[in-house]
């Protein structure tokens, strides 16, 4: 199993309160999570990455064990191994391009200076044409290319699995597409698992190999494209899965 | 003219020594009260903040009653270490000190609230430390803002007199910074020493005070 996740977790704020209540299991490299704002995509998302500790249940990837809570397991953001793309990258401000793909390749308590270089880096930086603007800030960038920095900054360590938080959503319709196809091949050539949680039906036509439609912090339904998920599994989640 | 460069020189010190110090520990404590939560964050966000309202006559006697000979902590440094703050120079640094902390400590909390907590969050995620976290994203994006608190910490502490001269007195040489200085020339009628003590630091005031203006937050610092 690639990805199997069972997480509990209530969230207070003033009166209101927002219970996430979430079981799914997968062993597609591309599954989508897919729901309205609110329906507990992202806190899905920051879960799996260690930003948000659930109260109940356990996260594994690939067998491996992120989070426990009978076991008592709990590893730290930076132990997890995963690629994060935010909503709206954020990229440091304080960094040129080159400076924030490498980012994760530095262990130091200081920033490394401009123009040093890693072979990984570079090689990101030519794979996505941004070699002219290496020396750049975000703050100089165009849409497009701020999300094509983040995603290097995400892969260039190599990670297990790559969380992806409504991608395309900052992006005009145009780019949209062609990022969208740029994605989808860049998964398929390195051969990494993706988690994308998204709004948009578009996301879900092109990476919902395994897709899981949430509503209220729940899970509401579930479909994959080529059915390869055992009968058993289906019924042990207790929903409706469909077959494309 | 040599005692005008004297307490120049003394004023310089005791203002840095005590700019440095306000530094890290505003620094520290802003950080603290912007990222912590505990119960009486307000309340000693307040108790911190009282030096920049208080006259500095009180902070003074205070201070003379916390570091003095009659005080356990002033007895406790003079006979483990037989060090004596009273009169000194060291006390002055340390006037200077709680006087200029609230103006380092206050900017340093807006600017380390001010930083996208996203950013943190997507450092620790790509496998950086939470101190190295702190080193090279909170900080670098929150220093504008803290270095003007510097500066202006920096000029209020070389303006310092009400709690100097309670503390460390006003001994030629020793522990007179040049606003002490101003007053005494005055009350001794010396209008020429006056006249050149005020100049002097009216400028380096203004000299301050432009570079923290020129510092103020809003910009992104290349680095």
């Amino acid at each position: 199993m690639l990805f199997d996740i069972d997480i509990r977790k209530t969230l207070q704020a003033g009166s209101r309160s927002f219970a996430l209540n979430l079981q799914l299991q997968s062993s597609s490299q591309r599954i989508v999570i897919y729901g309205p704002s609110g329906a507990g995509k992202s806190l899905t998302l920051k879960a799996v990455a260690g930003l948000l500790r659930p109260e109940h249940g356990h996260i594994r990837l690939n067998g491996r064990t992120l989070f426990d809570q009978r076991a008592g397991v709990n590893l730290a953001p930076q132990a997890r191994q995963v690629g994060y793309l935010f909503q709206d990258y954020a990229l440091f401000p304080h960094l040129d391009v080159r400076q924030n793909i490498a980012f994760g390749l530095s262990r130091g308590w200081l920033n490394p200076r401009t123009g040093v270089r890693h072979d990984a880096v570079e090689y990101w930086l030519r794979a996505f044409g941004l070699e002219t603007m290496a020396h750049q800030l975000p703050d100089e960038l165009s849409g497009g290319q701020r999300q094509r920095v983040a995603l290097a900054r995400a892969i260039v360590a190599r990670p297990r699995a790559l969380l992806l938080d409504e991608p395309f959503a900052a992006l005009d319709l145009s780019l949209r597409h062609t990022m969208r196809r740029e994605l989808s091949d860049l998964q398929q050539h390195l051969q990494i698992p993706i988690v994308l949680i998204t709004h948009d039906p578009q996301d879900v036509e092109i990476f919902g190999d395994h897709v899981f439609q949430l509503r209220d912090g729940r899970l509401d339904a579930q479909e994959t494209a080529a059915c390869h998920l055992p009968a058993s599994e289906a019924l042990a989640c207790g929903n409706t899965t469909i077959c494309r | 003219m040599e005692s005008v460069w004297m307490a120049l020189a003394l004023s310089l010190k005791v203002a840095g020594l005590a700019a440095a110090a306000t530094t890290i520990l505003g620094v520290a404590v802003g950080f603290l009260l912007a990222r912590a939560s505990f119960p009486g964050r307000n309340v000693l966000d307040t108790l911190l903040t009282l030096p920049m309202v208080l006259p500095p006559t009180v902070l003074g006697y205070y201070l003379l009653v916390l570091l003095g000979r009659r005080s356990a902590l002033g007895t406790w440094l003079l006979e483990e270490f037989g060090i004596n703050l009273i009169f000194t120079w060291q006390g002055a640094v340390i006037a200077a000190s709680v006087v200029a902390f609230p103006l380092v400590f206050k900017p340093a909390r807006a600017a380390f609230e001010s930083v996208d907590g996203q950013l943190e969050q997507a450092a620790r995620v790509l496998g950086t430390s939470n101190t190295a976290v702190f080193f090279r994203v909170t900080l670098p994006l929150a220093w504008r803002g803290i270095l003007a608190g510097v500066l202006l910490s920096f000029a209020r502490a070389l303006g310092e007199f009400g709690a100097t001269l309670m503390v460390a007195g006003s001994i030629p040489g020793k522990t007179q910074t040049l606003s002490i200085a101003v007053y005494e020339a005055v009350q001794a009628g010396q209008d020429d020493v006056a006249n050149t003590l005020v100049y002097i630091i009216s400028a380096v005031c203004v000299a301050v005070l432009l570079t923290a203006g020129h510092l103020a937050p809003g910009r992104i610092a290349r680095r």
